[in-house]
Formats: C-alpha cells, structure tokens, sequence
C-alpha cells in the first residue's frame, strides 16, 4: 500500500512538472495585466525546438536553450500584440496556439520526415535523472528513507529547477522592488506610470519571464521526461496550468499545490484504469480527466473561495487619449 | 485610435484587406521557407477549392461548418462576449442531432426529423453555454476561462458517452449506429446535379446555414434584443442606466451564441458523417473565432470569411496531396496568422492609415 503511494506521488511529481512551470509563466504574465491563454502553445513550440535542436546538437542544455529561444519568440510575438499594438489579448493567445501547432507540425515534418516527430534524442541529448547523495544508502530504512530515494531522489533537473522557482518567484514577486512594480501595474498601471516607471518595458519583461519558463516546461516535455518531440504533445497541459493559476488564485505557493493536486488526479487516473474502487465501482478514466476543469469551474462560482484576477489583467495600457 | 478618424470603406474594406495580405504574405513566407514555391502553393489551392465542381463543393461544406461557428462567436462579440468555446458546444449540439436522429431515422422522411435535429442541436449548444453565462451574469467569472473549461469538460464527456453509452454494440469505433434515410439531409449533388458537386458531402444545411445568417441579421440589427445587445456590448454601464437587465443579456446573448454552436452538427452529423462519432468537431469551433473577426462580426462578412477559410481547408487538402511538403499543418498557420494580422494586430496599419488619409486632407476638411 504504501509502496503504491509512493510510485503514485512519484509519477505525480513527474506530472505536476510541465504543469508547475507553465503555471508559474502565466502568474507573472497575468500578475503583469497580460492574459496569457497562449501557455499551451509556447510550451508546444519549446518543446518541439528542444527535441530539433536536442536531436541536432545531443546536447540537452543547448536543447533548452533553443526550447527557451522559441518560447521567448512566441512570447515577445504576444507582447507586441497585446502590449505595443494593444490588441485584444485572447485573441492573440488564441493565435499564438494555432501558430505553434501548425508550425511544429509542418517544421518537423520538412526537416525531419518522420510525421511531425522528431528522432529520438541521442546520448547526452536528454536530461538524466540525478541521484540524491546517500539514496542508495538509504533506500532500506522505512518510510524516511524510502520517501527519499524514491520520491525526492531520482528526477531530472529540470523537476528540480520548477520546484525551486515556487519560493524564488514568491520571493521576486513580494520581496523586490521589481515584483512591487509588476504587482502593481497589473493593478493599476496609470499608478506606475505617474510614478516614472516605464509600464510597457515592465509588461515586456513580465512576458519574456513568462517566455523563459514555458520554455523549461516545454523542453522537460521533449528532452526530459521523453526522448524527443511528439506531434501536439502539449496535448492541454497549458490550459490545465491556466486553471490550475486560477485556483491558485494568482499565488505562488498555491499554483505548487494546484499543480501538485492536478498531477496527483492524473496520476490516480493512469494507475485506476480499468480497476474498481472498492464501494463505488469502477471509475471512467475521462472523469479524472475532466475533474482540474470541473473543480475550476466550482471555484469560479464561488463555492471554493473566490477568485479574483488582478484588476487590470487583459485591458491595455494607454498613456494619453488622442 | 477611435472610430471617425478614418472612412468607413478605408475602416470596414481596405483594413481587412491589408491584414489578409499581411497574413498571406508571411505564409508566403513560411512557404519559401519550406522550400517550396508559394505562387504554385496558391494556384493548386485557387484550383482545388474552386476550380471544379466537387472542389467547390467540398469548399461549401467546410463554409457551412464556418458560418455557424462564425455566427457564434459574432453574436456574443456584439454583447462585449467573447465566446471561445463554440468547439464544446458544437461537440455536444452533436449529442441533441444524434438523439433526434436515432429516434426518428427508422419512421420519417428526413424532412420531419430536420426540425428536431435542428432544435436539439441548439438545445444542445445552449445548454453547454448555459452555466459559463450564468457564471459570468451572477458570479462575474470571466466567460472565456470558463468556456475553455467547458471544452475540456465536452470532449471528457463525450468520449465517456461514446464509449460507454451510446456505442454500436459489437462496434470497436467509438461511435453511434449510422443512421437510416430518416436521419440523413439530401446532398446537394442530388438535388442540383448539374452542378457537378459529385463526392461533396456540402449538403441541405448551407441553405439552414444561410437562413441562420439572415435571423442573426434580423436579431442583431431589427429587434429589440439585439438593440439591448449591442448597447451592452458597447457600453455595459449605459446599458444598465437604460434599464438594460445585464444578466438577462448576458444569458440570452450566450444562449443563443451557445445554439448556433451546435447547429454546426446538422451539418457534420446530419448531413455528411451520418452517425456521431469522437472528435468531429476538430477545430471548426477554435476558427469561428478568426471567421467572425474577419468577417466583422456582420453576417455578410462571416459568409465572405467562411467561404475563404473554406477554400483553405478543402484548398489546403489538395495542397497536402500534390506538394507533399505543404502537410495539412500549413493550413494551421494560415488561420494563426490570419487571426494574428486580423484580430490580434488590426490596429497594426491603423497610424499609419491615419496619417496618410489626413496628410491628404486640407486643414479646413479636417476642422470640420
């Protein structure tokens, strides 16, 4: 039993992952005042440039590059729509994701030849799983030990990196001058222009941040929990991260727990395949699947809590009236 | 930046006009990237959506999908909504179709279960559309977070339905039973032969279509409804100091946009695929969005967008067929791009528009 819970929080870690980092992209873009429904499409780019350039190079760190590269072109593509051109922001979001599944597709099909997908990565063109000092010591004492050689050690680094940028993003966001301001100016952004600061400048960093992170998310999809690109991989984790942000209602800390919650319904939902629940029989898979969206929802309608996005999130910024 | 600065035909005619071009013209581009030549590119996709009957008639069939989920996407934009998930509520109006169809196929004509399919299917979509318009009416939960929620919910659902309820039996598809005579529209190559449509599936549902067009018209611009939309959509706040029910609007106005959503399957369900099946909807709902703002959420421009992006899907398939390297994802890029230049970035010439059209003027011209 306990044996199980562990593979099962195990494989949750894995899971929450892409979910994390793609949650935390979107908290410092909205944070800013820029709706982001392009995660998914972002992240789809980055992994398809980490698993092309990965395969290229079999080097998995220029890999993420390139996956960070293609995730910031994206980002700064949003950025010039929704910030210079102060175009409507779900729009380009919308637009963002069909470019990404559409370029992907065709790009990995005229270099690669291989229906969309990239070739599996060679060696060193993937991210390894590291091994925490002293796991294989203490892989035999109970519970303690086992925790940690099977849940904490053994994850690649990039697992790692998404769980260090929950208190770093908390800390950035709440602890520094720069956090204060893009707070702010996704609150009230006339406020942080009468006081001197350059909004579009900040909402350009805030989206190039959110950049940087789909891009880790999208190349721990191709190069490190699998061995190269896979066509529409993303397969709706950017849209389970936007919900799982709103159920965090716009925090740090809670995205990590909502990611984690998302995971662990996804992993619960691959072991329960066709096995009976004692007592309340069998469970149809498509259920766990639905149930991040459908506890969104629930929250959305106040019964959990209430979620409110930062009040200046999806208007524009004009400086003057003409 | 607001309206007046510039002529209505400069606004309304060379602005969409300009950021189509600007759209083709990176898809050009993607194509050179690729290797191949995109003046062949555009001559294979001119011919195969509109050069021979069955072509065109494939083009017309891809439209009728497109008007309805243009439509939709229109009716709510009038209201200052945007509904971005015409693809759940197309996924399920095929639920209300397939209900209908399996009751009736084996004892009517066709032609009394169109009716029924037509009120299922928007039945159906509204539904679907119902609790993110009540949510957004009463809880003020953005309507957009929550449709796209309820797209994920509609293809959960609908495979567990498929899969468990509403299988053939002894059937590995996912699938219903297909339905009987009863159950299917007429093609209209057996209605208009001359026309040469052959293997077309474009079927009696581009004429619901087009009738769908003229009550959107009537309602959006001839009603008092559609007054009471428009004026919400805006200017939220003047409308309720008109004594404009928000919460009424915005349900109606979702409702209805919900419905036309689902109408989609009359078409896919009813007239062409004949039995409801997994993931028939696949993205005809996401494009709605670049039809109706293409089409500036006008139903004469959503028939226009509707018929373009016609020809580029059945276009882009003879594409795929006779330049290999051209895959059907070309398509893909073609809409990004397109909803990119025309929604995202419509206001990317506008500056410039504007300094040229009042460099042209003379200084009393522009006093006035």
């Amino acid at each position: 039993m306990f044996e199980t819970l562990i593979l099962i929080l195990d494989s949750t870690v894995r899971l929450s992952t892409p979910l994390l980092l793609a949650c935390l992209a979107g908290l410092y873009s909205e944070r800013s005042g820029v709706v982001d429904i392009g995660l998914e499409g972002k992240m789809l780019g980055a992994a398809f440039g980490a698993g092309a350039v990965g395969y290229i190079t079999g080097s998995a760190w220029l890999g993420l590059l390139a996956g960070i590269g293609v995730a910031c072109v994206l980002a700064l593509i949003h950025g010039f729509a929704s910030i210079t051109n102060r175009g409507n922001q779900i729009v380009s979001g919308v637009a963002i994701n069909f470019l990404a599944i559409g370029l992907t597709g065709l790009l990995g099909q005229t270099w690669f030849q291989q229906g969309g997908r990239t070739p599996a990565l060679p060696d060193g063109g993937r991210f390894e799983n590291i091994n925490l000092p002293l796991a294989e010591t203490l892989s035999g004492v109970p519970v303690i030990g086992q925790i940690y050689s099977e849940l904490l050690s053994g994850h690649n680094i990039i697992v790692y990196m998404a769980f260090a940028a929950v208190p770093l993003t908390w800390w950035v966001l709440f602890r520094t001058r720069f956090g204060l301001r893009l707070r702010a100016v996704g609150e009230n952004p006339a406020a942080v222009d009468t006081a001197g600061i350059d909004v579009i400048w900040l909402r350009y960093r805030a989206v190039l941040i959110c950049g940087i992170l789909c891009g880790l998310a999208g190349a721990y999809l191709s190069i490190a929990q699998s061995s190269g690109f896979i066509k529409e991989m993303t397969a709706g984790k950017g849209f389970i991260a936007l919900a799982a942000l709103i159920f965090a209602k716009w925090r740090p800390g809670n995205a990590m727990f909502a990611c984690l919650l998302f995971g662990f319904l996804d992993a619960v939902a691959i072991r329960l395949q066709g096995q009976e629940i004692p007592g309340i029989g069998e469970v149809p898979v498509q259920f766990f699947q639905a149930l991040p969206y459908i506890l969104t929802v629930i929250l959305l309608a106040g019964f959990i809590g209430k979620a409110i996005p930062p009040k200046a999130s999806g208007i524009p910024y004009l400086k003057e009236r003409t | 930046m607001s309206a007046g600065q510039l002529p209505r035909w400069v606004d309304y005619g060379l602005i969409p006009l300009l950021n189509l071009a600007a759209a083709f013209l990176v898809s050009g581009l993607v194509v050179v990237l690729i290797g191949e030549n995109p003046l062949d590119a555009v001559k294979v996709l001119l011919w195969g959506s509109l050069g021979y009957g069955e072509g065109f008639g494939f083009t017309l069939f891809f439209a009728t999908n497109f008007i309805f989920t243009g439509l939709a996407v229109a009716v709510a934009f009038h209201a200052g909504l945007f509904n971005i998930g015409g693809e759940g509520q197309a996924y399920l109006g095929g639920l209300g179709v397939a209900f209908a169809c399996l009751a009736l196929d084996q004892y009517v004509p066709w032609w009394v279960t169109l009716p029924f399919a037509i009120l299922g299917s928007a039945l159906m979509g509204a539904a679907w559309a119902f609790i993110p318009a009540w949510l957004q009416a009463k809880r003020g939960s953005h309507v957009v977070i929550t449709t796209i929620m309820f797209n994920f919910i509609a293809a959960s659902l609908m495979v567990y339905l498929l899969n468990n309820v509403m299988k053939k039996a002894g059937s590995m598809q996912s699938e219903t039973r297909t339905f009987e005579e009863g159950g299917r529209l007429p093609f209209l190559n057996d209605i208009f032969p001359g026309f040469g449509f052959d293997y077309a599936p474009v079927n009696l549902s581009l004429f619901v279509a087009f009738l769908a067009c003229i009550l959107v018209w009537l309602l959006i611009w001839r009603t008092k409804l559609g007054f009471e939309i428009r004026s919400f959509g805006a200017n939220p706040t003047a409308a309720v100091y008109a004594g404009i029910n928000p919460v009424r609007i915005i349900i109606v106005t979702m409702l209805i946009s919900g419905g036309l959503a689902g109408m989609m399957a009359i078409n896919e369900i009813m007239g062409s695929q004949h039995r409801l099946l997994i993931d028939y909807v696949a993205g005809y709902g996401f494009v709605g969005i670049a039809v109706a703002l293409m089409g500036r959420s006008h139903p004469v421009g959503i028939v226009l967008a509707a018929i373009l992006f016609g020809m580029l899907y059945q276009g882009g398939a003879e594409l795929s067929f006779e330049m290999p390297a051209i895959t059907r994802d070309m398509i893909v890029v073609i809409q990004g791009l397109v909803i990119l230049f025309a929604g995202a970035l419509e206001y990317l010439f506008r500056p410039a528009l504007i300094r040229l059209f009042s460099a042209g003027r003379s200084p009393a011209a522009q006093a006035a």
